[in-house]
């Protein structure tokens, strides 16, 4: 039905002249639109984008309908002030990692390099909604990372006051606090009893399609192309320039070239003869059937890998570890699935009792220190914006931010200066984890 | 995914530690050949879609490290080395 509304929108617009398409684009959403629209049977929502013919040529060309592309695309043109901008997606806008992630948002990491851009990243949700008219649902609905050794309580104690110095907020619970919020939690589990937690909670979930759509409709309704099923396949470079794309559309010019396509970053960038400090892995994501509210904010279990939230729909999304080797095959194996199991099964043991309705994975752009890339090449006009493993999501606002910075300024935005290439040379390692050259430990 | 060991026939993936890229057992020599090649050989990788030649570490079994040709967008395992066997022809290559 809404499918077929969006047909018939789509062409009557075909026939309307210029001015009255634009204006279409310009339609706010607001409460009072919703039972305005309610009240006419809902006749007069238009298209939330157009669906452009490609142009030969463009100032900017954006690799990569998803969060990163499209949130890149909109601050461009919003925030910098910058037009003729294209968005190229081999699929549907949003099918890629941003549509597959557990949906978290936090600002809880301990180094210098990540802190600060993490933090702008969380202050930037917190004013997502206005910024792009939309309901991406954010919600801060805290998250706890839970503490079962006195190791690990020096650890998140460190962690915390790091990241109070750096204008984040983080708060240590005791045993008591945190079984006043889940008093369900195996706290006395013989070999992993809940000692405590690191709470931040401005932390929370997002609704991710929702924050591709926002900044498809964004970027759209400011005149950027967003065009789909427009696969790169090769990139024209001449005396150390890029000229512009090879595309499944054909060729499409660009003065600059952003590519920001996470698990495909390596086969993308190959066109441009680059070897990156990259491996692409799969991480797998579950959902359970609806539940009765159980679960109001953000856990991670701190004994093993395994994190969950509750959907507003009810159910559980809940994830853990990385399958460990290369692979582009957006599904796991079986192995992940009885680990992650088993975590939940430690942490929360009634978690046995609920049914598992659907697992799904998405191919992680894994770096060599765990740590992104915002930076430009060698070759001039082409930027790379990539290495954002397993937690890219949260990123997102920044990492469009931060990208449009540098696209349009060429210098770096000041929370993504450690974001080089040249780091792993120069020994500048952002690693969280301290695990060296091993993307399957990060 | 079952791993076909050479010596010890099928096993599960899961007795296996995955290091990454076989290209890690032709580290250049440190002394010789530069900063940036070694940079290059521990820090960046061909990340293919398709063919992979990649090496784990038995260690829930009999300790060997084999290289194995697995397809990174199907995870089809078309070919089990020894990486003994390799680095010997390797060798004798050079
Ligand atoms: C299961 C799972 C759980 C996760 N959980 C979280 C979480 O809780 N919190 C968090 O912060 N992060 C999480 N992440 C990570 C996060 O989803 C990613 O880091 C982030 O979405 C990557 O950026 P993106 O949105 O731009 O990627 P994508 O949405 O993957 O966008 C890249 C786009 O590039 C397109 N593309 C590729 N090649 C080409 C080409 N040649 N030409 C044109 N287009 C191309 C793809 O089709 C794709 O749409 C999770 C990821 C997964 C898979």
């Amino acid at each position: 039905m809404m499918a077929e509304m969006g047909l018939v929108a789509a062409r009557e617009r075909a026939t309307l002249p210029g001015t009255m398409r634009q204006r279409m684009h310009h339609m706010r959403y607001s409460g009072f639109r919703v039972i305005a629209e309610a009240l006419r049977g809902h006749k007069g929502w238009t298209p939330a984008w157009r669906d452009p013919v490609p142009q030969a040529a463009y100032d900017y060309v954006i690799v990569g309908g998803g969060g990163h592309g499209l949130a890149t695309a909109h601050y461009l043109a919003k925030e910098f002030g910058q037009a003729r901008i294209a968005v190229l997606e081999k699929g549907y806008l949003g099918g890629g990692n941003v549509g597959r992630n557990t949906t978290i948002i936090r600002s809880n990491y301990l180094l210098d390099g990540n802190q600060p851009f993490y933090e702008f990243s969380l202050k930037l949700w917190e004013g997502l909604e206005q910024d792009f008219n939309y309901n991406a649902m954010v919600s801060q609905r805290g998250i706890i990372n839970l503490i079962h050794t006195d190791g690990q309580r020096d650890a998140y104690t460190r962690r915390g006051n790091a990241m109070m110095m750096h204008g984040a907020d983080a708060e240590l619970l005791n045993r008591d606090q945190v079984r006043a919020m889940y008093p369900f939690l195996n706290f006395d589990n013989a070999r992993f009893p809940i000692k405590g937690a690191l709470m931040q909670r401005r932390g929370g979930t997002v609704r991710h399609d929702a924050v591709a759509w926002g900044y498809a409709r964004g970027a759209d309704s400011r005149g950027v192309d967003l065009i789909q099923n427009c696969e790169v396949t090769g990139m024209r470079i001449e005396n150390g320039r890029i000229l512009g794309v090879e595309t499944s559309r054909g060729f499409i010019g660009a003065k600059k070239v952003g590519v920001a396509v996470a698990g495909s970053s390596s086969r993308v960038m190959a066109h441009a003869g680059m070897r990156l400090p990259i491996e692409s892995h799969v991480l797998q994501a579950f959902v359970s059937e609806g539940l009765k509210p159980v679960i109001d904010g953000v856990m991670t279990f701190g004994a093993g890998h395994f994190y969950v939230s509750q959907s507003d729909k009810g159910g559980l999304v809940f994830g853990g570890d990385i399958d460990g080797y290369n692979s582009y095959a957006q599904r796991g194996n079986l192995p992940v699935i009885e680990d992650v199991a088993e975590g939940g099964m430690a942490l929360m043991p009634m978690i046995g009792r609920a049914r598992l309705l659907r697992a799904w994975g998405g191919i992680m752009d894994m770096s060599m220190d765990g740590s992104p890339i915002i930076d430009k090449t060698h070759i001039d006009g082409l930027y790379f914006n990539g290495g954002w493993c397993y937690g890219g999501f949260k990123a997102t606002p920044a990492s469009g931010w931060c990208f449009a910075h540098l696209l349009a300024r060429d210098v770096p935005h000041p929370t993504a200066t450690a974001y080089r290439f040249d780091r792993f040379l120069k020994g500048r390692m952002i690693d969280e984890k301290g695990q060296g050259a091993q993307p399957n430990l990060h | 995914m079952i791993i076909n060991h050479p010596i010890l026939g099928p096993r599960d993936a899961q007795e296996f530690v995955y290091l990454g890229d076989a290209s890690l057992m032709n580290r250049p020599d440190t002394m010789t050949a530069g900063i940036e090649a070694f940079h290059d050989w521990l820090y960046t990788r061909d990340n293919p879609a398709g063919l992979h030649r990649e090496l784990w570490y038995h260690e829930q079994g009999d300790r060997s490290w084999l290289v194995v040709t697995r397809n990174t967008l199907t995870h089809e395992i078309t070919q089990v080395e020894l990486a003994r066997d390799v680095a010997l022809a390797l060798r004798r290559s050079k």
